[in-house]
């Protein structure tokens, strides 16, 4: 009797665990008080899902990293991470997180338009929030506000990175274009990035073509591709996208070459071997050849066991952000903090260059990456198909050129 | 040339369709014949996909394609003995809970087992690749992707239209009682139906494993538009499913070939008008059981 009775039990609790984790409940268990209580919100669920299990094993790994090591001011982080779901339900737990787990800041995000709600809770309520994973310009530009700082690279800076490369390769210049568009907030973004550097430097497009978000299929587009006869084929596609139009792009074999402004290396990673091909850029990726970046993926490898996706590293170089600015300012109040990060004061990314945030958008200038991929037969592993080039910009110009001017991207706060 | 370029998007919408009736025809059989709306159908199609992914890496791409459908067939059987059997006479609200929390399950279940990340697939180098026939451009792939579809199609035909068994399932669509009365127990049918429904969604997801995302959602993205196909080709009648899936494939292809950000939304249109002028679907049946 009581073996049926334990499993049953067992069962009772593995269902709730299971519908615990569907509806978005908090899957880490609440330190004791004292503890500093961080909000953290990322996708983990839908298009972006992949992106955003990746981005919690990372600031997983930075917690546990720092309480080991005596946290913060004495206090350990209590790091409360959910699912974002959408941009309705993104906000109302960022003002739950606010108001009932009485959180000091927020983190996190990777879809633009959830960013975009989570910023303006964060402004109604005068609490800072640390904008980890969205890249679209317009958050940084027109809608940037005093309390949200913006950790990954704009789509400008991911246009100017993969655009270098095309510009070596003479893919731009006096070429036709043809362009395949997200249609959402973040694939608009790209995309006027995207013209404006194309025309800039003497390409045309010849069409840009939006689709909706849950494109599986991109079979109409390929033969429209194919109509147009282009000389290069430049997506501005997000999430899954990306890896289902490179899947089907080999599988039909058009022979234009092809180029992306956005793809993240899990993306890359799940298009399976010999399917991907072109140019693309990267914030951050696990061959990086420094200390800091080795000492890291060494570490990740350890724990999860296999190499962090450019999610994990962000979300573990933001974690130390935060925990730098607090130790420096000896403080979690949101006006020390905002002051803090405008000092521009210079954070270790485990890059080459160290970072800092520009005091006028908020956002973290940093170095980016072109990379394209392997020659067939020279991958080591399933994760090792992909070639990364050296740093954008290079080392004797100044960070800032990759990104988008004040009159280019204008933040009034 | 314009004509030509509308033409080909038709004609690739008609392979495209073959793919979704794969899905859509187990979906429609079980609900013609057990009552049940199974809206876990999309689970057993993103199960199909895992598990062909997992034997191809040991077998290959032959083997997983083969033997990833026969097994989640066999998952089928069980799925109808323990969970779908308690409902046919029951209230359809239940079933419908009882099949959706079953997809929300399933789906956290291949998370926890092969995590959110998506899985790589590759078709072999082979099938890669475009084969023109005129001016038509075709992937080889989905070349045979349809090959395999007609004769999944031909095999499901023949078994509903010529032989004893298939007898018994249309009899039983119309009339249970009668089918009944005549001493003949509808439940071994219904668990060969379901067998075989499940098993064409695993083998849908199995052959788009190679050209589409591998993920946990994958199921939740294809029973939408699955249950579109079926709405649209009407309860009950084999031929409206099959005239249903080619029909969102063409109209999709031509939306996209005129507005393509509104592709996504074209089969919702479709199945708007025809339900305004056809509200049993373009060839359904009166089925006396579900009036």
């Amino acid at each position: 009797m009581t073996s049926r009775r334990k499993v049953l039990k067992a069962g009772a609790a593995a269902g709730a665990a299971v519908f615990a984790s569907t509806l978005g409940f908090p899957a880490i268990v609440r330190a004791q008080s004292g503890a500093i209580k961080i909000g953290h919100l990322t996708p983990l669920t839908g298009f972006l899902g992949a992106l955003g299990e990746y981005a919690v094993m990372g600031i997983k790994m930075a917690t546990e990293e720092i309480n080991a090591a005596g946290g913060v001011m004495g206090r350990k982080l209590d790091v409360i991470s959910e699912d974002s779901v959408n941009p309705a339900t993104a906000s109302t737990k960022a003002q739950r997180m606010l108001e009932q787990d009485r959180v000091e800041f927020l983190m996190g995000e990777i879809n633009s338009a959830s960013a975009q709600t989570i910023m303006q809770v964060a402004a109604r309520n005068k609490k800072l929030f640390l904008q980890i994973g969205a890249r679209s310009d317009v958050l940084r530009g027109k809608n940037c506000n005093k309390y949200t700082f913006h950790v990954d690279i704009p789509v400008t800076v991911m246009v100017n990175a993969a655009g270098q490369a095309l510009l070596r390769e003479g893919l731009i210049k006096g070429k036709r274009v043809f362009s395949l568009t997200s249609d959402y907030l973040f694939g608009h973004d790209l995309s006027k990035a995207a013209k404006a550097f194309i025309a800039a430097n003497g390409g045309t497009v010849i069409g840009d073509e939006l689709t909706a978000t849950d494109t599986t299929d991109f079979s109409p587009f390929l033969l429209k591709i194919r109509q147009a006869k282009p000389d290069l084929v430049a997506t501005n596609l997000g999430g899954n996208q990306v890896t289902n139009f490179v899947k089907q792009y080999s599988e039909f074999g058009l022979p234009y070459p092809v180029a992306g402004f956005n793809l993240n290396t899990a993306d890359a990673w799940a298009a399976g071997e010999g399917n991907l091909a072109g140019f693309w850029p990267t914030v951050w990726h696990h061959e990086l050849d420094t200390p800091g970046s080795k000492a890291f993926v060494a570490e990740f490898r350890k724990k999860y066991g296999k190499p962090p996706e450019n999610h994990a590293w962000i979300e573990y170089v933001s974690l130390k952000i935060m925990a730098q600015a607090m130790n420096a300012t000896k403080s979690t109040d949101t006006d020390k903090l905002i002051a803090y990060f405008e000092s521009q004061a210079e954070f270790d990314l485990l890059k080459g260059r160290k970072g800092y945030f520009r005091s006028w958008d908020h956002q973290l200038i940093q170095e980016a990456y072109p990379f394209t991929v392997k020659p067939k037969g020279q991958a080591k592993d399933k994760w090792d198909f992909l070639a990364f080039g050296a740093a954008v910009p290079a080392a004797n110009q100044p960070l800032e050129v990759i990104n988008p001017s004040k009159e280019q991207n204008t933040c009034s706060m | 040339m314009q004509l030509f370029f509308l033409l080909e998007q038709v004609v690739n919408g008609l392979v495209l369709g073959g793919y979704y009736l794969l899905i859509a025809l187990g979906l429609s059989l079980i609900f013609s014949v057990g009552g049940v709306v199974n809206l876990a159908h999309g689970a057993f199609y993103a199960l199909g996909a895992y598990a062909s992914v997992e034997i191809a890496r040991h077998l290959g791409f032959g083997a997983g394609a083969v033997l990833s459908p026969v097994a989640v067939a066999l998952l089928g059987i069980l799925f109808e003995r323990f969970i779908l059997r308690r409902f046919y006479t029951a209230d359809p609200i239940l079933s419908l809970l009882v099949t959706f929390g079953l997809a929300l399950v399933a789906e956290q279940a291949i998370r926890m087992v092969w995590g959110a990340a998506p899985l790589p697939a590759s078709m072999p180098a082979g099938f890669k690749g475009q084969l023109m026939l005129g001016d038509f451009m075709f992937s080889r792939y989905r070349l045979f992707l349809l090959a395999v579809v007609a004769a999944v199609l031909g095999g499901i035909w023949l078994l509903l239209h010529k032989t004893s068994f298939g007898r018994v399932v249309r009899a039983g669509i119309q009339r249970p009682d009668m089918v009944a009365a005549l001493g003949i127990r509808l439940q071994p049918y219904m668990t060969t139906i379901v067998m075989l429904g499940v098993g064409m969604a695993a083998l849908g997801g199995a052959l788009f494993a190679p050209i589409a995302m591998v993920h946990p959602a994958m199921g939740a993205e294809i029973i939408t538009v699955a249950f579109v196909v079926v709405v649209i080709g009407g309860l009950g009648s084999f031929w409206g499913v099959v005239l249903a899936a080619m029909l969102v494939g063409v109209v999709r292809g031509i939306t996209i070939h005129f507005l393509p950000a509104a592709g996504e939304a074209s089969m919702y249109v479709l199945m708007f008008l025809v339900l305004m002028f056809r509200p049993r679907g373009l060839l359904g049946e009166r089925i006396e059981k579900f009036e």
